[in-house]
């Protein structure tokens, strides 16, 4: 009796030293660093962009080819008021939107068969493999040819440009699920959709969202792609329009547009996805 | 009643683990199969809960014979096994889905409490240490009142101190519904403190060797001379289970006489 209730004390000291130490990472920072961290970031462009201004500003340069921050502000709010802006900008992103989901849809849909079912993954797979590594931009004379040059084509483009990196780590999550936890899953009899859903899905849940992310940026990229070959509309259209008619600040100005939606896209996703992850044992905690 | 009638098993590797094992264990026996490693034991186990299928014989709880998981059937693994992404209540609730909610909740905390993590109810379960974790296992596979608790080598990984906490914490929890409790283990010490009936089991193939029983009054104090007694007969039988199986090829001879009694 003398050794349990030794265990016990020892265990319970154990969980008390462990406590203050948690409670001290979890204590709010202090208000400069809270703020200095994420305007970190900032310093390096902000330096570089302030520089350039005052170099034209300065006259050293024209600016002709790379016009300074001020122009391509103004450039940026003038097609913003015209509402030139947002018209291309929302072309660009329903293309992107209608691509992704249905790049979304396949790739995870085929990533999870070949995953659970080894043979559907032997019969499978290896095609996959060699088309992904093809160059997209490759499909896009035969997409046009098959597909005309109206949206079907590039939203086509896009999908298939999501699909794989979508596919990939789908497929390779459900491969790697621990055969241990999904033993748990047996010993309390799951049925097939019950162990789908609450041991599976959950556990490819944080490589889920690495692909989705990955997905979306190469989602972005392919959409230039498209638009490039023959839009009207489309932020992918202003780069083109700026470079024939000489206004790089156009070009700058649909390039931050690109880089702002990227962004913020990306942030959209990580965002929906973070109650999902909570539970995630991370090296680093942000 | 659970009974294994010539439990025989051979992977699809040609691996043979498991020959011939027949055994009758009664409702509330404790249970406990002791060996070295690679002689059927966790094999053994998986054939019982019916995570795996003997290749040869049969496994039957009360005459139904076991081919897949069942209810009445609960396994502890060697290692926790918590759902990363499900908080340690749900976890030990993970078992109880057809229960009403109010239910559910009210038998998970009871069980927490039992097991003294009562306080943890919310918590990630990689906020855990590795004895609240195993306790939170066995929460979980008692919350459903399994009629056989399995325990694969439950508490190898954890400190001695903690180790022989979470066994008279067992016996606690086993004297409460008293389930039929099947441990494997390598731990001498442990198969003593636990056991009604310890079992030694030899390699290649895995077969029993040597039935010892251990009726010694709980609570059972380590340091007594009757413990050392049926310690030190566990630990020989062990020894010379291993024997056996170097000699084998030289003959069955000392096969059929390996239950002499030298002290």
């Amino acid at each position: 009796m003398s050794l349990f209730f030794m265990t016990a004390t020892a265990e319970q000291s154990a969980t008390e030293r462990a406590a203050p130490k948690e409670t001290a990472k979890q204590a709010p920072q202090s208000l400069l660093s809270r703020l200095a961290w994420p305007t970190l970031g900032l310093v390096l462009p902000v330096t570089l962009a302030a520089g350039w201004e005052i170099a034209v500003g300065l006259g050293l340069s024209s600016g002709r080819l790379l016009p300074p921050p001020s122009v391509i502000f103004d450039t940026f709010v003038d097609l913003a008021a015209t509402g030139e802006l947002q018209r291309h900008a929302l072309a660009t992103l329903s293309r992107v939107a209608a691509g992704f989901i249905c790049g979304v849809t396949a790739g995870t849909l085929v990533g999870a068969i070949a995953g659970y079912s080894a043979l559907t993954h032997r019969l499978v797979d290896p095609t996959l493999q060699a088309l992904r590594s093809i160059p997209s931009i490759a499909w896009v004379p035969l997409f046009i040819l098959w597909f005309g040059i109206f949206e079907a084509s590039k939203i086509i483009l896009i999908a298939v440009g999501v699909f794989f990196p979508v596919y990939l780590g789908v497929m390779g999550a459900v491969i790697s699920v621990d055969r241990k936890i999904v033993e748990v899953g047996r010993v309390f009899r799951l049925s097939g959709p019950a162990m789908v859903w609450r041991i599976l899905l959950p556990a490819v849940m944080p490589a889920y969202v690495i692909s989705l992310r990955a997905g979306l940026g190469l989602g972005w990229m392919f959409v230039v792609a498209a638009e490039f070959l023959g839009a009207s509309t489309g932020l992918g259209f202003l780069l083109i329009d700026g470079q024939q008619l000489g206004k790089p600040a156009q070009i700058v100005a649909a390039i931050v547009a690109f880089a702002i939606l990227g962004k913020f896209t990306d942030f959209l996703i990580a965002a929906i996805a973070a109650p999902f992850l909570r539970w995630e044992d991370r090296f680093a905690r942000s | 009643m659970l009974v294994l009638d010539h439990v025989g098993k051979t992977y699809p590797n040609g691996v043979h683990a498991l020959e011939g094992i027949s055994l009758t264990v009664v409702p509330g026996e404790i249970l406990v199969v002791i060996g070295g490693s690679g002689c059927g034991k966790s094999t053994m186990l998986r054939a019982i809960s019916g995570l795996d299928t003997p290749s040869q014989g049969t496994v039957s709880l009360d005459d139904a014979a076991i081919t897949a998981p069942r209810e009445e059937i609960g396994i502890i693994f060697q290692e926790p096994r918590l759902l990363p992404w499900l908080t340690v209540a749900d976890n030990v609730g993970f078992g109880l889905d057809g229960v009403p909610r109010e239910e559910r909740h009210a038998r998970v905390q009871r069980a927490l409490t039992r097991v003294g993590l009562a306080d943890k109810a919310n918590v990630w379960p990689r906020e855990l240490s590795g004895g609240q974790a195993q306790r939170a296992a066995i929460a979980r596979a008692l919350v459903p009142r399994p009629q056989v608790l399995l325990l694969d080598e439950p508490f190898s990984a954890l400190d001695a101190f903690t180790r022989a906490d979470l066994q008279v914490h067992l016996l606690d929890l086993w004297a409460e519904l008293k389930p039929t409790l099947i441990m494997v283990t390598h731990d001498v010490e442990e198969a003593v403190v636990l056991a009604d009936r310890i079992m030694v089991m030899c390699p290649r193939p895995g077969r029993l060797y040597e039935e010892i029983a251990c009726d010694l009054p709980r609570p059972r104090d380590r340091q007594s001379a009757a413990f050392d007694f049926v310690k030190r007969r566990v630990l020989s039988a062990l020894d010379r289970s291993l024997d056996r199986a170097v000699i084998t090829d030289a003959g069955e001879v000392k096969a059929t006489q390996g239950s002499g009694l030298w002290w």
